[in-house]
């Protein structure tokens, strides 16, 4: 019986274009034997919901460079419980004060991965995430 | 003999020793050598690929005297909030000794929408300063006299526009516009590339782009109308063979697509500038500064006929690396940035940003901003780099690695030109991969620890918070009401005329900077005129490159 393979959707939410760590991070789960799928640039909460939905994945990676995390991350969470989603691993990576971890974790967040964390990290909490669901 | 393989390791004495790695290479991953010597310089001739500073081929720098004569600008990069909030930090910063002004803008002002759009929500002010129409320019330069200091405006979609405001600021000012000293970057070819701040497709960017240049040409001669830049193309991952062709290929571009236009390139080309990224690995930084101008000056020459020596000589701002910086041990971050500038300016940098030391956590409190400012100025004032011109010139390494950047950068600008140019090169999502690819090896080798980062994944600590600045959300509302008070107060009829003339001018080919200049001084806002050129133009999506 073939295993089923972690899908993932990596997403950049709001209008923020920096693509280097979504890109990293998708690239270095799909080598990690993982279905990626990365929604590219700006993508509203309505969107990567939808893509989420759509392409039934266990685990949402969010990337936000831009300051814009305590608007976006929330409406996201929100639109998931709506649409009957809140089972999905949100994770979420890029520039984030200190100060707003404890409060995104607080609202949903699994786990957020600051600049700096390595990718092998971010893919054994994937596994060890998907695999305790 | 000189060769690229490591030779056996045997001295010259006879001994024998065991390196710390059975390989070195800059950050980039390009090879390096235990020892250079003359024999590096076997086929290099001094009068034909060095000459003297202020002369061709420029490898040396652009002036005769260099920063003995002038010191590079200092140009701190910021913005934040509101207009109001940054006209404090600009004067802040001018009254601290930074010698020119640089502005960040915001996300939804960067990508043409208005502070009240509903996409702009959550990330006004957050990036930058929130400009949604000509009152908020006027609030920003409050104080300002733009005839004295001069302005580099960090733009690209909308450049056009931001530019047409920065104008009317000034001609209320009572300056004339011929005095008018800046740059706006308006590089959308490296967007497609890396930045990502497109708005629309290609070909009328571009249009837009030379639209600028002949405005430029005719009415502004010490504007700076483009800062072609590699910033952001070595941001987004790239080595630093890659940043210094991809950068010099987009300026090519830039060049063929002004002739073209039907300017001569002696009439457009000396206000063109220049933007590369100050990265970690030092002597790989000097020698892609060197092997730029060397290029560029037998690219103007030799490939567009160019005859006026500033039509070649290569002018450019820097700015250290953000990507180098940590979360991690943030203070280390200052050590880094000032090692980074010092890199620039044995480059022979014209003008330079400093990055803050809270980089990867927030937008610069006022005190990392200034410390930021004190590294140059003790860089300048206290090293003594500044007392000669190009203090490396005529080092082995330094000239032999001068000489393999700009061989293996030639490489690439003549592969893009096989492909028919730089606008080809992006459909194809040539120089896209390039990146994508570059950054995801450089990841391995540091989950590797192959290229160590202090702090990160070697040394490292317990960490600390730093406090950071924090910008809320009600500079949204305050913008929102703004522009509810702006659109009662203005001439809706002339707002319409404007952007009908605009659109309809859009649909032509004709220069549309008079239409843009009409329509801000009508204060039609930015996403207003954005989206009168949206309806023109259409907009872009991109084919993700992973």
């Amino acid at each position: 019986m073939p295993e089923k393979r972690i899908r993932v959707l990596i997403a950049k939410p709001g209008l923020d274009g920096h693509d280097r760590g979504a890109k990293i991070i998708a690239r270095a789960l799909r080598d990690a034997g993982m279905e990626v799928i990365y929604t590219g640039l700006r993508q509203t909460p309505e969107m990567i919901a939808s893509a989420a939905v759509q392409e039934d994945v266990d685990v949402i990676g969010l990337s936000i460079l831009s300051g814009a995390h305590n608007t976006l991350v929330p409406q996201l969470l929100d639109l998931l419980k709506q649409k009957g989603m809140s089972d999905v691993t949100v994770l979420l990576g890029g520039t984030i004060p200190e100060a707003d971890i404890a409060g995104l974790k607080k609202a949903g967040v699994a786990e957020i991965f600051l600049p700096g964390a390595s990718t092998q990290d971010i893919v054994d909490f994937v596994r060890k995430r998907v695999a305790l669901a | 003999m000189p060769s690229d393989r490591e030779p056996t390791r045997r001295h010259s004495t006879g001994e024998t020793s065991a390196e710390r790695s059975s390989e070195f290479t800059t950050i980039s991953g390009h090879s390096i050598r235990r020892l250079y010597s003359p024999d590096d310089l076997a086929e290099w001739e001094p009068d034909r690929d060095l000459g003297l500073p202020g002369a061709p081929p420029y490898t040396r720098g652009i002036h005769p005297a260099m920063y003995r004569e002038r010191l590079w600008t200092m140009r701190q990069f910021a913005g934040f909030g509101s207009a109001r909030d940054t006209n404090k930090r600009f004067r802040y910063l001018l009254a601290q000794g930074q010698s020119g002004l640089s502005v960040a803008f915001d996300l939804p002002t960067l990508m043409g929408y208005d502070s009240d759009h509903s996409l702009a929500e959550g990330e006004v002010g957050k990036c930058g300063v929130a400009i949604s129409s000509l009152a908020d320019m006027e609030a920003l330069f409050d104080q300002i006299p733009l005839g004295n200091v001069s302005t580099s405006m960090t733009i690209n979609s909308p450049a056009a526009i931001l530019w047409a405001m920065y104008l009317a600021v000034a001609e209320k000012q009572g300056v004339d516009w011929k005095n008018l000293s800046g740059t706006l970057q308006n590089d959308i070819l490296k967007e497609y590339i890396a930045q990502k701040e497109y708005i629309f497709p290609p070909k009328p960017s571009m249009r837009l782009v030379i639209d600028t240049f002949e405005f430029g040409a005719r009415h502004t001669p010490k504007f700076n109308p483009i800062s072609i830049s590699g910033y952001h193309i070595r941001e987004a991952g790239s080595t630093a063979i890659q940043e210094l062709a991809f950068t010099l290929r987009d300026g090519i571009e830039y060049v063929e697509w002004g002739i073209a236009r039907g300017m001569g390139v002696d009439d457009f080309a000396p206000a063109l500038s220049f933007f590369f990224n100050a990265h970690n690995d030092f002597f790989e930084e000097i020698a892609k500064y060197r092997a730029a101008r060397r290029i560029w000056y037998k690219t103007m020459t030799e490939r567009f006929g160019a005859k006026l020596a500033r039509s070649s000589a290569l002018r450019f701002h820097a700015q250290t690396a953000g990507c180098s910086l940590t979360a991690q041990q943030p203070y280390n971050n200052v050590v880094r940035t000032a090692l980074q500038a010092l890199a620039a300016v044995m480059g022979g940098t014209q003008s330079l940003h400093t990055n803050s030391l809270d980089e990867a956590w927030a937008l610069p409190t006022e005190f990392a901003a200034t410390l930021a400012l004190r590294t140059q100025q003790i860089l300048a004032h206290e090293t003594g780099v500044a007392n000669t011109a190009d203090p490396l010139g005529g080092s082995y390494f330094v000239e032999r690695l001068t000489n393999e950047m700009g061989d293996a950068a030639w490489k690439y600008i003549r592969k893009i030109d096989d492909m028919g140019g730089m606008i080809p090169a992006i459909e194809r999502g040539y120089p896209q991969r390039e990146i994508a690819d570059a950054s995801y090896r450089y990841q391995v080798s540091v989950d590797h620890k192959e290229k160590i980062i202090v702090g990160v994944n070697e040394f490292t600590g317990e960490e600390k918070p730093i406090e950071t600045l924090r910008i809320d959300e009600s500079v949204r509302a305050e913008q929102a009401a703004h522009l509810v008070k702006l659109r009662a107060e203005r001439s809706n009829d002339e707002v319409s005329r404007q952007l009908n003339a605009l659109r309809k001018a859009a649909q032509g080919s004709e220069n549309l900077m008079p239409h843009i200049y009409a329509a801000v001084k009508s204060y039609a806002t930015l996403g207003e005129i954005c989206d009168s050129l949206r309806e023109v133009f259409g907009t872009h999506e991109e084919v993700s490159v992973t």
